[in-house]
């Protein structure tokens, strides 16, 4: 029954993984940009829920939209100014560029919040109950909410890329830039707009954390990254799906770890990360071979 | 009773790094009528149509639209001004269906003549593989279709690219025979071909490009064969080829 508690607690995990790893992977897929500050901004999103809620005394979850905002508001300036100059002097240059935002973003928050760890006060509401199935499963609501919210985060993105006109927009300049200009199409104010869906998504993510356990400063580089890109790789560069999947066999492997030896949870879960970049380096589910 | 310049190049120069791509080229195009420059491979055609249309930029020269200069206007708002590119080698949304590029194109169209249900009439083949990925689609299709994302933004002057390039000469025919049906909805066309009787056929005025340089310019009907054969590759003893 431990074993069974451990997959179940491994794949609601699994869900907030998905929830940090889209948006990498919505702007590696669009833009190849690989965003080396998506877990600060993961933690950025969190620290504006905490001082949103902090300020104006209202129910965290009406933090929520305010944190979708801002962020896409950041996401789509950041794009225009910071991302785009570097993505016009080559990819590379914007590994460094997110790298110097990663930086910057971590000592400002360190600044601001200090070094000490919050969370999200989410009071005593269903959020914090749990539900049990037989005698040793304990299932908390928190993460049950939070992988339902993956997945129509998921289904959401799914239905703007491929339904709307944004979507079809960013689609076909991630295709081909160049025959989008002579459509008419801004490429820049496209780009920026997928950055700015993102960011919005990677606030989410940031909020949920926060309400599930503490952030930091140093959250976003020591574990937030890190877990997104695992699950993006697992799961297959640029798929969505594949996200979802990547993070769940992420939560999976890590919480079986921790049932063999409560220090081998971050371990098993990197370990699955190699297997996978080993034997598939395409992710699980790629289906097409990059060009 | 001269009509004013829809299309006005003036002196474009274009470097391709220390290439010179296109060397002090010049030309006018007046509305409703079709301009076709001709050239062998390398001598700076494409460059030309791209430059044109925003993706290249002129090293000197300068590009104007209904009088107004476009020069440093991007490529996008020079779509949006009436400048469409069907570009060399189709160049469509892979991942696209075909009526997501049709969707695409007329994303920021102009108003005008076309739109979907006209470019479908247009070339009808298109209407029963709206949903299909247009990169299973044989070269033909694809060009029509590219054809189809250019008009739907209904542009002032319709840039195409070498339409013929690579196709059975078929269906270049069936592509071309279109092309009085553009025209008849107030579209300009500026062409570029390989194929010399082909934009002979079509074209109301032709320049020729050799090395990037105008080596020959006027009415098809202005020349022989052997004029423009000598204009075409630069042989010595035409009597309008470039001078050694």
């Amino acid at each position: 029954m431990a074993w069974v508690n451990a997959i179940i607690q491994g794949i609601l995990t699994g869900g907030l993984y998905a929830l940090f790893a889209c948006g990498l992977s919505l702007l590696f897929g669009v833009m190849k940009v690989v965003n080396l500050a998506h877990g600060d901004l993961a933690v950025v999103g969190a620290y504006i829920g905490i001082g949103v809620i902090a300020v104006t005394h209202m129910p965290f979850l009406w933090s929520i939209p305010v944190v979708l905002v801002l962020m896409a508001v950041l996401g789509y300036v950041l794009q225009r100014s910071v991302i785009q100059a570097a993505l016009s002097r080559g990819e590379l240059i914007t590994l460094i560029v997110t790298f110097g935002l990663s930086i910057v973003i971590e000592n400002g928050l360190q600044q601001f919040f200090t070094a000490n760890t919050r969370g999200i006060d989410v009071g005593s509401s269903i959020v914090t109950s749990s539900f049990s199935i037989g005698s040793q499963i304990q299932i908390g609501w928190l993460p049950v909410i939070i992988f339902a919210l993956a997945v129509i985060v998921l289904l959401a993105l799914q239905y703007f890329l491929s339904a709307s006109k944004y979507g079809r927009l960013i689609r076909a300049v991630a295709d081909d830039r160049e025959a989008a200009l002579l459509s008419g199409v801004n490429s820049r104010h496209v780009f920026g707009v997928a950055a700015a869906v993102a960011f919005a998504t990677v606030g989410l993510a940031g909020v949920a954390y926060g309400m599930s356990g503490v952030v930091s400063p140093t959250t976003g580089t020591d574990t937030i990254l890190l877990f997104a890109f695992a699950a993006v790789v697992i799961g297959g560069l640029g798929s969505l799906w594949g996200t979802l999947l990547g993070g769940i066999v992420l939560g999976v492997a890590q919480q079986v770890g921790a049932q063999i030896n409560i220090s081998y949870e971050a371990l098993a879960g990197y370990i699955i990360f190699l297997v996978v970049l080993v034997f598939r380096p395409q992710g699980l589910t790629a289906r097409r071979t990059q060009s | 009773m001269t009509e004013s310049p829809l299309l006005e190049v003036h002196g474009l120069t274009v470097h391709h790094g220390q290439l010179r791509a296109v060397s002090d080229v010049s030309f006018s195009v007046r509305p409703g009528e079709v301009y076709a420059i001709i050239g062998a491979n390398g001598a700076g055609k494409s460059t030309l149509l791209r430059t044109i249309a925003g993706l290249n930029h002129p090293s000197s020269g300068s590009v104007l639209l209904d009088g107004t200069d476009v020069t440093r206007l991007r490529a996008e708002k020079r779509a949006t001004a009436g400048i469409s590119l069907v570009p060399e080698g189709r160049r469509l949304f892979p991942s696209l269906t075909l009526e997501e590029n049709l969707k695409v194109g007329a994303s920021y169209a102009r108003r005008g003549p076309w739109d979907i249900p006209a470019v479908l009439e247009l070339f009808p083949f298109m209407k029963d593989r709206r949903g299909q990925k247009t990169a299973q689609m044989s070269g033909g299709e694809q060009q029509q279709v590219a054809i189809s994302r250019a008009l739907v933004a209904n542009p002032r002057v319709l840039l195409l690219d070498e339409v013929s390039l690579g196709l059975a000469p078929v269906i270049v025919h069936r592509i071309y025979d279109v092309l009085p049906r553009i025209l008849a909805s107030g579209v300009t066309v500026l062409l570029v071909e390989q194929d010399v009787a082909q934009a002979r056929r079509v074209a109301s005025q032709m320049q020729c490009l050799l090395e990037g340089r105008t080596t020959l310019e006027g009415r098809p009907s202005d020349f022989t064969s052997e004029q423009v054969e000598a204009a075409y590759f630069g042989l010595a003893g035409g009597n309008t080829g470039g001078a050694h």
